[in-house]
Formats: structure tokens, sequence, C-alpha cells
């Protein structure tokens, strides 16, 4: 019998499992949680916050799911990983042997150096389960919430806080908000959305330094707060990959399998750096689906199936106060763009074939685009004229629809 | 499981599986009551280009029921489920974040005006009991088959 | 334009309370009697446009609309009724001949309603048609008239060519052109399914449609359109068509805007051009010459394929048909003055002709008595609406009958008689691609299988009632019927008793 082992308790860990189990149903399957439970819907804290579900309704897995699939949960942390003996070592110095393992371990807030931040009274990050209780239990309805970066998980918790706090400054180093996934015009159709529900915003801007609860800002302002949260980014936890002679950019290095260099190591979610298909580079695609995809995958292939993620792509669907973004790919190429009243449709053509595409407001079935960047369809097969428009799946030939759309005659 | 089966050559675009889509899935008896004034919300759309009936490619999409559905791995809620070979719904967990709309294929997982998003589910649960769409297609464009 | 004359002949009458603007009437109406005005949300209505195909209203969910006669007519005069003032009307707006599709609505008689027909009481047997065998089989084509045994004494049995029918009904020539591919399509399939025939028109035969060879009688007409060896072959009968009873003694005329696609292929004439079918066929004066073309089809086609005449019911068909037995046919088919057309002169349709009732019982009666009635097999058509139809005329002397109106009512005809204007909102008169599809031939060959399969049992139970267990047996059996408020003449024609006789 053999024993697959898997670092990390989240979801790409769960789909792992799972996959182990659709080829194995006999084997030792061990999941090394270092958030000390079992996995759940970790997105969900920010809608936590607003009242929309409870901790019940977060679990990932219904009760009884490790058990029934015979899956060992050890609430507890790996220190160290030896790809020649096979062993993962615990943090009490217990070591488990593997036959195959994969690092699901996510990734951690990434706090940059700040001055004074040790002498602020009450500050949480926005990242686990625990956090959301940490924020939940710290905030009252005139607190003043002052969140640095206005990233998704910044935003997020600034949505979810809006309503139930006495006010919500959010700063960014960047010169607009969810830099990383929209320009400036985008970006400004969403900070507008947001400020409508009173969220300040300092861009571009800094802090240099905290004086207790005070932050003095680069520009000179000083905001007075209650409870900090720090949002400004992630950094994949990459560390047992790296110190085992695994090969680790921004994340563990991974091929379509979800092999890591290292032998019988594999990778998956969030500490994880795969191909990205739309622009052919390699990134950290820290979102749930490419979590649960690639856990998949690495799970069946360790388990001795065949099994391929190549088809990964960034995106992001992102909301605010009912106000949608939803992006994908990469901006690279040729644009196509459309605006209307708080609307914006952007999309990228590069090479004959959709490299990204940025829509706000009116999102339906933005999906068909994804399809087109995941499955590297050329335009020149489909009537783009008609998809540029809408999304529909009129622009693809019958043939196509008839081979793909499962059901179609 | 059956599922439900387009036939694109038979498809008129008369948008009937729309209208019983949207009874069925209202919980209020008598049509007219149900959807009169009202915007409705299918679950199935049908795609006719300028939507004058005129055109002759037309069909309507409603959910697949993916054997390996991605808008149910990628759901950060756990509300789309795959239940008997059916992708569910769970309004009360969705939170409205449009993931399944972001990866669904065939657009087939629509807004519904308040938040939640809304599917196909085969009518398994709701007043019709089985497809309406397929019971009420006037030219067989939709049948429910045992797929697979 | 000057002031229009004539009202619009319905009314579009929607129960604002039922309509959820749901604009399926509007998508569904190739006439545009529908639109919905965004501004106040609400349906609105052409009623001048309207033809009341019903199509609207079949497929209204929430059965919000009906179509009414409107009451607003000409002044009340039993002489020049609104429909002939309408027709005045038409006449002297447009110069030109009035057109009408499918056949006469005038309240002519129909002799099959003063037909009744007789059923065993106590001195003989009735039969159930549940428990014991019943033969609704027929076989169309010459009979040997003697028996004939080779030199040991065994029957011959080389008989000409038959064909076999599972029941006594086939559905007339509708050409591909009058009516869509689909309505083709759905009759080939049926006739294949229920072992009877469909007839091709004289549009030719769609490639596609080869694969019913067996099931097909293929047409030949005075155009000669789609007439090829490989379309004689393709048939298992060759019709030639002298007449049609919508329209006796004039050609035939479809516009070039249908010869569009498949067909032009089909009628091997270029698209765009009119289909003009003479009147005469231009090699045919006399029966000589009917027997020269016969003899041509039937030469071409190595004496497999039985040869079927066509003609429309006129004054002297007793005659004409006893030519044509002689001709060589196998197979006479007489079209009566009620019969459907796609396309026809409306003065012509509704006042050329004779009723097939009477066609048929003078044609037997003059072939019994010329001897001759065993060298052809008789068809009759021309408005057989139904399983009791379809008996009397067995009765009567038919061996079998021709439908077509019928037909295409189980195909979704709703008789709004505009088929020549090819927008035939039930796919079935139209080559317009987007109305085409709206005929799903699975949908229509499993409604023709149910009505011919419902009259089968109806017939069964009417032969069963009167102690009849055959088609055979029935067959010019004219004892079974009697008349009723019918004329000593009528009665004498028909050849039958008057009820109470």
């Amino acid at each position: 019998m053999k024993t697959y082992v898997i670092i990390g308790g989240g979801v790409a860990a769960v789909g792992c499992a799972e996959g182990i189990r659709s080829v194995d149903t006999s084997s030792r399957v061990i999941i090394i949680a270092g958030e000390r439970r079992p996995a759940y819907y970790r997105p969900m804290i920010s809608y936590y916050l607003e009242g929309k579900t409870d901790f019940e309704k977060m679990e990932y897995r219904p009760a009884g799911f490790y058990e029934e699939n015979k899956i060992e949960l050890i609430c507890d942390a790996a220190v160290s990983l030896d790809s020649a003996s096979h062993t993962v070592t615990l943090s009490g110095g217990d070591t488990i042997r593997y036959d195959a393992v994969c690092v699901a371990t996510g990734s951690r807030p990434f706090v940059p150096p700040m001055e004074g931040l040790d002498g602020v009274t009450c500050k949480t990050g926005f990242l686990t389960e625990e956090d959301a209780c940490a924020l939940e239990k710290a905030v009252t309805c005139d607190s003043r919430v002052f969140i640095v970066g206005a990233g998704l998980i910044g935003l997020k918790c600034a949505e979810g806080l809006c309503g139930r706090v006495g006010s919500i400054t959010v700063c960014d180093l960047a010169p607009r908000v969810l830099s990383s996934i929209l320009d400036d015009t985008a970006a400004g159709i969403m900070q507008k959305k947001l400020e409508e529900h009173g969220i300040r915003f300092l861009l571009g801007d800094t802090v240099s330094r905290f004086d207790r609860d005070t932050a003095h800002m680069k520009s000179g302002v000083d905001i007075g707060f209650d409870v900090l949260v720090l949002a400004v980014g992630v950094r994949a936890n990459v560390s047992l990959v790296a110190d085992a002679g695994g090969l680790v950019g921004r994340g563990i290095v991974v091929d379509e399998r979800m092999r890591t260099t290292l032998d019988s190591v594999f990778a998956a979610g969030d500490c994880a750096e795969a191909a990205d298909i739309s622009s052919g580079s390699r990134r950290v695609m820290a979102i749930m689906p490419n979590a649960v995809l690639g856990g998949r995958c690495a799970g069946i292939n360790m388990a001795g199936g065949s099994a391929s993620f190549d088809n990964a792509v960034p995106m992001n669907a992102i909301g605010f106060f009912g106000l949608h973004a939803l992006t994908a790919g990469s901006y690279d190429g040729e644009m196509y763009e459309e605006r209307g009243d708080g609307t914006l449709r952007r999309l990228y053509v590069k090479d004959g074939m959709l490299s990204g595409f940025m829509l706000i407001g009116s999102v339906e079935r933005a999906g068909i685009y994804t399809s087109l960047i995941r499955n590297q369809i050329p335009l020149e097969t489909v009537d783009f004229e008609e998809l540029r428009r809408l999304p529909s799946m009129r622009g693809f030939s019958p043939e196509y629809r008839r081979e793909h759309m499962e059901g179609w005659k | 499981m059956k599922h439900v089966v387009v036939h694109e050559e038979w498809c008129l675009g008369c948008h009937l599986c729309e209208y019983n889509c949207a009874y069925a899935n209202s919980g209020i008896k008598g049509m007219a009551k149900a959807l009169k004034g009202k915007r409705v919300f299918p679950r199935i759309r049908v795609e006719d280009g300028n939507g004058d009936g005129k055109n002759n490619i037309t069909f309507a999409v409603s959910c697949r029921h993916c054997h390996d559905p991605i808008c149910a791995k990628s759901c950060i809620s756990g509300a789309l489920t795959v239940r008997d070979g059916a992708v569910t719904i769970d309004r009360s967990r969705c939170v409205g974040c449009y993931t399944c709309i972001l990866v669904c294929p065939y657009g087939a997982i629509y807004t519904d005006g308040e938040g939640a998003v809304i599917k196909c589910e085969l009518c398994l649960s709701n007043q019709a009991g089985s497809p309406a769409c397929v019971a009420g297609c006037p030219n067989r464009a939709l049948t429910l088959e045992e797929t697979d | 334009m000057g002031i229009e004359f004539i009202y619009p002949e319905f009314e579009v009458v929607r129960n604002p309370a039922r309509c959820i603007a749901c604009r399926v009437c509007e998508r569904q109406c190739s006439n545009e009697v529908h639109s919905y005005d965004p501004d106040e949300g609400v349906m609105i209505s052409d009623e001048s446009k309207c033809v009341n195909c019903q199509r609207c209203v079949s497929l209204c969910p929430t059965r919000a609309l009906k179509i009414v006669k409107s009451d607003c007519v000409p002044r009340e005069n039993a002489n020049w009724q609104a429909d002939t003032i309408r027709e005045i009307y038409k006449q002297a707006n447009s110069g030109g001949v009035l057109l009408s599709s499918m056949g006469t609505p005038k309240p002519m008689p129909v002799y099959w309603d003063k037909i009744l027909i007789n059923a065993s009481q106590v001195t003989n047997p009735s039969i159930d048609p549940l428990r014991e065998p019943m033969e609704t089989r027929v076989f169309l084509g010459k009979k040997p008239r003697k028996i004939k045994r080779d030199e040991n004494g065994r029957l011959i049995t080389d008989l000409d060519p038959q064909l076999e029918l599972s029941m006594p009904v086939m559905f007339s020539a509708m050409s591909y052109g009058s009516i869509s591919y689909n309505a083709h399509k759905s009759l080939a399939e049926a006739a294949s399914k229920l072992g009877i025939y469909y007839n091709t028109g004289e549009g030719g035969l769609h490639e596609d449609f080869y694969v019913y060879g067996q099931n097909t009688i293929v047409q030949v007409a005075s155009g000669r359109f789609g007439v090829h060896a490989g379309y004689l072959d393709a048939g298992a009968a060759i019709e030639i068509k002298m007449g049609q009873g919508a329209k006796p003694g004039i050609g035939g005329h479809l516009p070039g805007t249908k010869i569009v696609g498949d067909v032009s292929r089909t009628r091997m004439i270029p698209e765009g051009s009119d289909a003009i079918s003479p009147a005469p066929h231009h090699d045919i004066y006399s029966i000589e010459d009917l027997r020269q073309l016969v003899y041509s089809l039937k030469e071409a086609t190595q004496y497999k394929k039985p040869v079927i005449v066509k003609v429309a019911a006129v004054h002297n068909i007793a005659a004409i048909a006893s030519g044509i037995a002689r001709s060589g046919a196998d197979i006479i088919a007489i079209d009566g003055f009620r019969g459907g057309t796609g396309a026809a002169p409306t003065r012509i349709r509704d006042n050329v002709g004779i009723p097939i009732e009477l066609a048929l019982a003078a044609c037997d009666t003059r072939l019994r008595e010329e001897g001759i009635r065993n060298d052809v097999s008789l068809v009759v058509g021309g408005s057989i609406r139904s399983a009791s139809d379809v008996v009397k005329a067995i009765a009567l002397g038919a061996d079998a009958c021709y439908i077509a109106t019928a037909a295409l009512l189980a195909l979704g005809c709703h008789l709004c008689r505009t088929c020549h204007t090819g927008l035939c909102n039930w796919g079935i008169a139209t080559q317009r691609p987007e109305l085409v599809k709206r005929l799903n031939p699975e949908v229509g060959a499993s409604r023709l299988v149910n009505l011919m399969t419902a009259w089968r049992h109806e017939i069964k139970e009417l032969l069963g009632g009167m102690g009849i267990n055959s088609i055979e047996a029935l067959r010019g059996n004219r004892l079974m019927l009697r008349g009723i408020n019918m004329t000593e003449k009528e009665l004498e024609i028909l050849g039958i008793s008057h009820a109470g006789e």
C-alpha cells in the first residue's frame, strides 16, 4: 500500500486527495493541514463579514468527507521535505514517508517593512477565517478602519466591512485600485462604485510610518484609525520545495502534470507557478478554479493516473455592491473597446487568438470569452465580428457546437 | 441521467422555452400571473442574432450539465454542486461572485437581477417536475434524452 | 394610395389580462401582423395582414389570442354577398385574375355526407375487428381477366405490376416547390412507415428522397419537370398527370421566386425562372397519344412499374375513364372538384369540374358495363376527409383513395388558403428556410402515421359492422350504401338506393 502526503489543507489539497481517490481507493492519503481545520471556501470570508454566509456554509466538503474517503487529516505544519528519502518532517519532529507528495501550502500575507507597525494597537491581515474572526471582534459600528492595499483582498475586506463600521480608508502605492487586474479606466469605474458607498481612497500613496494608531502618509496626510488591515499582497509558500532543492520562481515551478523539479513531488494551488496559456509565461495564478483543477490533476498523476492541466489562465471575478468586473488572460495585443454607461468591454487579440478581456458592468456569458482563451481557439474559425459585440455560441460554427457542447445535435 | 438535447436544426427561435422555463421556476400558478409585467429571467436563452425570429440560425442554450463541470469546481461558495448528474445551485449559498459566469464555456449561467445566479436544474425540483422547455417546444428542437 | 375599399377580414383579439408580451406571436407571424410597442410595453397588431392561419393562436403560451371573423361587413345582401363584393374590389384594384389556394370553400354539395353506411343486425353477424382478422391491404394494377394454367395445370402467376398498399389510402401529388422539403420528407417517411405511397407531384424527386423510392409514385406532367430515367426508375409507379380536380383544363404555374436552390435543381430548370406546366400535354391529343406515353414510360422502366393516369373529374368523365383503361394504363386516378391546390385561379377552382362521388360512381359503372373494370384500378381523391369517406368511396367502386388536404392538416395546415403567398407559417407551403424549418419531419411523419393508423382502425370498425372483413369484399358493394336528401337522378348516378329502401 502506498502513502500519499498532501502538505496544506486548502481546496488544492482536497482537490488533490479527490484526484488520488479517483484512481486509487485503497492507499493512504494524508493531509497535513497547517491551518488546523478542514478546508473551507476561503474567498467567502468577506461575505462572512457582510453576513451573507456563516462558517458552517463555508465548509468545503460536508462533515464526514475525510472519513468517507479515508483521508487522514493531521493538523500540523510540515517543516521540511526530503525528496531523496521521500520523507516529510512535521513541526513536532515526526517524519512521514511518502510515495508521492503534493505541496499545496498556499500563500501568506506579504507585509513590507513599515516603521512603527509593531506599535499599532489593533492590526490584522485578511486571508483566513481566523483573520475574519479577529477583524469581526475588533470592529465596532464606529471603528475607523484603515486598509493598506487596494487589491482584491483589501477591497473585498472593505466591502465586507462597509456599513458595519464608522469609516473605511484604503491606501495603495499604485495609482489605481485593483492595479494587478485593471487599468486606469476600468479601475476608475470600480473605484467610483466603492466611493459611492463611502469608502475613501488614498492612491499613489503609502505609509511612511505608524505612530501608534495614526498613519503618516508619504503625501503628508495623517490617518487616524482604530483597526488596521494589512492587505498589501501575498507571497507563495515555496520554502519546503526551495529548501529541498526544487526549482522555484515566484511560486513552485510545476509542469502541466503539476510535477515540480523534484522526484515524486507535486505542487498545486496558490504556491505553484505554472504556464499561463494566455501569455505563454509562467505565473502564480492564485485563484480557486486553478487550485481545484491543479490539485486534482496532481492527485491523479500521483496515484499513477494520467492527467494534465495545461490550460490555466489568470482570471478574476470580482464585484462590489453589485458592480462586477470579470477579467481573464493577459491584456496584450490589439484592443477592442466598447464603453457604455458604467460598463466597459475590452477584448485583446494577439496572434489571431483572444489573449484577454476585461468586462465591467455587463458581464453576462463571459465564460465564452474565457473558453476562447483557454482552448486557444483561432479567431479565424469563429465569427469574431459577432463575438466581439456580445459573447454567444452563434459566433462558433455549427460543427464546433456539435462537437463541444454536450448533448448537442 | 436524462439531459436536454438541443437540435439546432429545428429551433424556430420562438423563445417559448424561455417563458416556459421562467414560469416553471416562478413558483406561481398561472403563467399570466407569474410572468405578466415582469422581467423574466429564464435559465435557458435563445440565441437568434437580432431577435426578430427571421434568422435561420437559432438555438436555445441552457446548462449542458457537463460531466466535469468547471463551474462547480470554480464555485467559491459551494453553491454549485453536482447532484445525480445534474449541476444544481443552492441559491442560499450563492453570494453572486460570478466566477461561474466567468468560467462557463457556454454562457449558460445567468444573473437573476438580484445578486445570485440562476441556471438550468432540469426542473428537477420546481413545479414542472421535468424540463418545461422540452415539454413546451413546438418543434422538438429540445428533447430529453439519455446521454452516453 | 386611394381609398382602401376592403376592410380586414379578421380581427386579432388579444386578452390583455393574459398577454405576457413574450412576443412569440410576433416572431412566428411571417405576415408581420404582431409587433411590440416598447413605449407602452404591449403587443399591437395590424389585422389587415392577418390570414387567420392560427399559428400565433396555437403558439401563444397563455392563450391570450384569438382570431375572429370581423363583423364589419358590407350591408347584408343575399345576392351580392360580402365575398363577392370583396372579390370585385380586389379585381378593380389589381386588374388581375383572382388566385386561390386549397380546395373550394364554397358550399357545394358533399355527397359523402348524404350517403349512409349499412351495418349487420340479427340475420348476419358483424365482425369484431379486435378479435377477428381484418384485411385492409389492397393491390393496385391490372388484374387478369381469367385464370391461366400451364401444361401441368399449375397456375400462371405472371401478374402485371402491382402496388401493394397496407390500407386503401395514399398521399396524393404535391410537388416539391409547392410544398417544402420538410413537408415532402414527412410524407415520404410516413408513407414508408405505413406501407403506402406518396406522390412527387410535378416537381421532380429531391435526391435525398430516392431512399423512399419503394413508397414513391413519380409524376410526369405536362411540364415534364424533373423527369429523367433515374427519376422514373426511382419510383414504385409512374403517374401521368392529365388534370387536377381544383383546376381542370388549365396548367400550373410555380412562380420563379419559389424556384430556388434545390427546387430549381430538382425541377431541372434555372433558378428564378417560372415553372409553367402547360394546360395540355402537347404530345397528347387523343387516347392513342396517351397510349404512346403510357407505353413509352413502361418501356423506359422495363414494364416493371404500373402506370397511373390522373385526370380531373369533368362532365364526361366516364367516357374518359373508358378511354384511359384502353390506353394501357394500370390505374386511373380521378381527382374531384373539391380537391386542393397550391394555387389556382379562383373562378376555375370554384366553377369547373364535378364532385368526385358522382365521377367515381359513373366511371365504375361504365367500366363494369364495358367489361374492362378489371383492366384498371380506380383511385379517387378530391376531398377525402375521413375513414368513412374512404369506406364510402370503396363501396362506390374505388380501389383506393388519394388524400392531400387531410395529410396537410395533419402536418399543421390550418386551411388559411394563402399557400400562393409562399409565407406559410406552418412550414408547409413555403420555401423560406426560416419557415421551412418549422416543420420537423420527425414530428410531421409521426402525425401522419397517427392519422392513418386511426383511419385504419376506423375502416376496420366500419367494415366489421357491415360483416365484411376485407376491402376487396367491399369494393363496388353499393348495397352497403343508402342516400338521403338526394334526387332520383343523383341516386341513379351513384347507383344506390334511398335510405329506407
